[in-house]
């Protein structure tokens, strides 16, 4: 078993997913002999050639709309836009008709295809390159949201999505892609959507993350257990449906819970999930929920990128609060 | 100085507006059968026009957007198409659709406001109809490379009007069917109204055929209302492309002789004399007058195919009042191909079951 990064395993999925499936079809700008600007597609092109791995004209709106052509004749796209900030003219594509296709011909036709994208922000880049749209996607109904936080996961849940016959928007997170490596099996087994994970048990505090921030999350965690507190870190991994019933569970438990997200404060999954702790789990809560958040700005240039983002500090300070309310 | 470039683009008409032979007709219109298939597929359609804007003018139909001025075009792509071709079109192309086999039960079931119209008899495999302006184009060129890949003799048929070409979408679907030389044929049926706005305030190009030409691929222009240059341009253009020769813009010159849809009224922005000229091109009237000039059409097989035409658009239509409502479930039923749990409360209660598990989430 090798030990390999995120994009890595992206990689290793997308390739098992064309050898295994001839209907599997990537395509997006620069995937082909460019390998992907984050070189999530490498070698690719040379092994599966440029009929099924396609480098596509500079048009996000096209390589969304033809994966829906795709799709809906039978072939299993899985396209990439090149960051999550030049998904927006993507919208009517994936609101319109990708998720609305099974419903509006009645299951007659469907549209199994999955648009991956590196999301969010940390890593220094130039302006629109340090998104998070994780809830605009999370708002479309018909559509499943991917957002994998592990190697392991991120080839797990590619599969998965992969094969899944709905459309699925898979985000993948930049700052996590060579953060750490993992030792990834290329086993071909899938692992389970609409499902979180538990990364850590605890019986003191739920914090309920996603994405790069499972990381932080992660890392407050062990903070806190070096003083004798023990969290549970939940990785939602799918946000569209989220799996509320393990939520619930575990802040029944613990009757604390932190929501820890890079996302913008209105309106984001955080507030879904507060939401929903406070109609179906006010009851066990022992202190109201705190949210971690980016504040409500435009994701600022590199040079305050780090007053934008969420930290362990935040995490912390978050955690204390919950546990020191009376 | 040196020419870079240049470029022409053809217009093609066989009939004049009174049915006359302008030029040698094509080899398929030496055929009377061929045309009277034409003629009566035209008079169908505008039939259903009429009843379509009679129910829901008594309050039993929904909004509606009329067809009436583009049976030409329509019926000759109905007619043009192989059932494995695959149909993008708009709403406002409910003539191929009937062609292809869909019910004009279905149709007024989707006008009727209900999804089960889509789910409709004709090709299984045609797309539903497109709402959202130019946004099938991109489709087709996704369908057109699938078919391309499989290497499969089968095309995908485009549709849209004047309006779209003003669009992103239309842009970006006709520049990749050009990259990869793909199996598509757009049709643009430049009706000459977008709603309000006149084809002159949605572009100064001289034509919208040329914008194929931008695309590397033929754009050719001809009248809409002359059956049988339809006919003619989409038959050449499917052949091409079916074998191996890549996609045709055709631009088909009609007039809306309607209103954008019945929730419209054009006279608010339109001359009636504008109109009142376009009537005198229309295109079920000119084919009419080709035939009873040819003496392949008489007065009594007029009075029976209108006879037919009515009795059969009035059954679908009496077919399609007779349809109960979808079940309140229908709304969650095809939502993923299975639905995840996190939707089964809010199912179940908007359905009046009694859930265990409280309001849902995810709804």
């Amino acid at each position: 078993m090798a030990q390999i990064t995120l994009v890595e395993a992206v990689n290793l999925a997308l390739a098992r997913s064309l050898a295994s499936d001839p209907e599997v079809v990537v395509l997006g700008q620069d995937v082909g002999r460019d390998g992907g600007v984050f070189r999530a597609t490498l070698g690719l092109l040379e092994k599966f050639g440029s009929e099924r791995v396609i480098d596509m004209p500079l048009a996000e709106n096209l390589i969304v709309g033809m994966s829906i052509g795709m799709a809906v004749e039978g072939l299993k796209p899985v396209c990439e836009i090149q960051f999550a900030g030049f998904a927006y003219t993507t919208i009517d594509q994936l609101l319109n008709h990708a998720g609305r296709m099974r419903h509006r011909t009645q299951g007659r036709l469907a549209c199994p295809m999955v648009m991956r994208m590196p999301c969010g922000a940390g890593i220094h880049a130039p302006e629109h390159h340090s998104e998070s749209p994780d809830a605009m996607f999370a708002h479309i109904p018909g559509i499943r949201v991917i957002y994998p936080s592990s190697p392991k996961r991120a080839y797990g849940l590619l599969l998965a999505a992969i094969r899944d016959p709905d459309p699925v928007v898979f985000l993948e997170p930049t700052r996590l892609y060579r953060l750490f490596k993992e030792e990834v099996a290329d086993s071909g087994e899938a692992l389970a959507l609409d499902t979180c994970f538990t990364l850590r048990e605890g019986n003191d505090l739920t914090l309920v993350t996603w994405g790069a921030m499972v990381h932080e999350s992660l890392q407050a965690a062990d903070e806190l257990a070096e003083q004798g507190i023990a969290i549970e870190v939940i990785d939602v991994a799918t946000l569209k449906p989220v799996d509320f019933d393990t939520i619930l569970a575990s802040v029944a438990r613990t009757g604390r819970c932190v929501v820890v997200t890079e996302a913008p404060h209105h309106c984001s999954i955080a507030s879904e999930i507060a939401a929903t702790l406070a109609e179906q789990g006010l009851l066990t809560l022992l202190a109201p929920v705190q949210r971690v958040t980016a504040p409500d700005v435009v994701v600022p240039f590199p040079r305050l990128e780090h007053h934008y983002l969420p930290d362990k500090r935040q995490i912390l300070a978050a955690v204390r609060k919950t546990l020191e309310f009376a | 100085m040196t020419i870079a470039a240049q470029f022409q683009v053809e217009y093609q008409q066989f009939l004049d507006p009174l049915g006359r032979v302008v030029r040698p007709l094509p080899a398929f219109a030496e055929h009377p059968a061929a045309l009277i298939a034409l003629y009566e597929a035209m008079v169908l359609m505008r039939t259903y026009d009429a009843k379509a804007i009679a129910l829901q003018r008594t309050g039993q139909l929904g909004t509606f957007a009329s067809l009436l001025g583009n049976e030409a075009v329509e019926a000759a792509v109905g007619t043009a198409m192989a059932k494995e071709d695959v149909l993008l079109c708009t709403y406002r192309e409910n003539g191929v659709q009937l062609m292809r086999g869909v019910t004009v039960r279905e149709l007024f079931l989707y006008w009727g406001g209900d999804e089960r119209g889509s789910d409709f008899s004709g090709p299984r495999h045609d797309f539903p109809t497109c709402v959202t302006i130019a946004s099938q184009c991109l489709h087709a060129a996704g369908v057109g490379y699938a078919i391309k890949l499989r290497r499969q003799p089968r095309v995908a048929v485009c549709m849209f009007g004047d309006g779209a070409t003003s669009k992103g979408d239309f842009y970006e679907g006709v520049n990749a069917a050009g990259i990869w030389r793909l199996p598509v044929v757009f049709v643009l049926t430049n009706n000459q109204w977008a709603i309000s706005v006149p084809r002159r305030g949605q572009t100064a190009a001289q034509t919208l055929a040329q914008k194929a030409i931008a695309a590397g691929f033929d754009g050719v222009q001809i009248d809409g209302n002359d059956v049988i240059a339809v006919h003619h341009a989409v038959r050449e253009a499917l052949a091409r492309a079916r074998s191996g020769g890549g996609p045709t813009l055709i631009e088909a010159l009609t007039y809306r002789l309607g209103d954008h849809t019945t929730a419209d009224d054009a006279s608010r922005y339109r001359p009636a004399e504008e109109v009142a000229d376009a009537w005198k091109k229309e295109p079920v009237l000119r084919l009419r007058n080709y035939l009873l000039e040819a003496r392949v059409w008489s007065k009594e097989q007029e009075e029976g195919l209108l006879r037919r035409c009515n009795e059969h658009v009035q059954a679908e239509a009496q077919a399609y009042l007779d349809t109960p409502a979808p079940p309140a479930r229908q709304m969650f039923d095809y939502l993923y191909a299975t639905l995840p749990g996190a939707y089964a409360a809010r199912r179940a209660a908007i359905l009046g079951v009694t859930s265990e598990h409280g309001p849902d989430h995810a709804g």
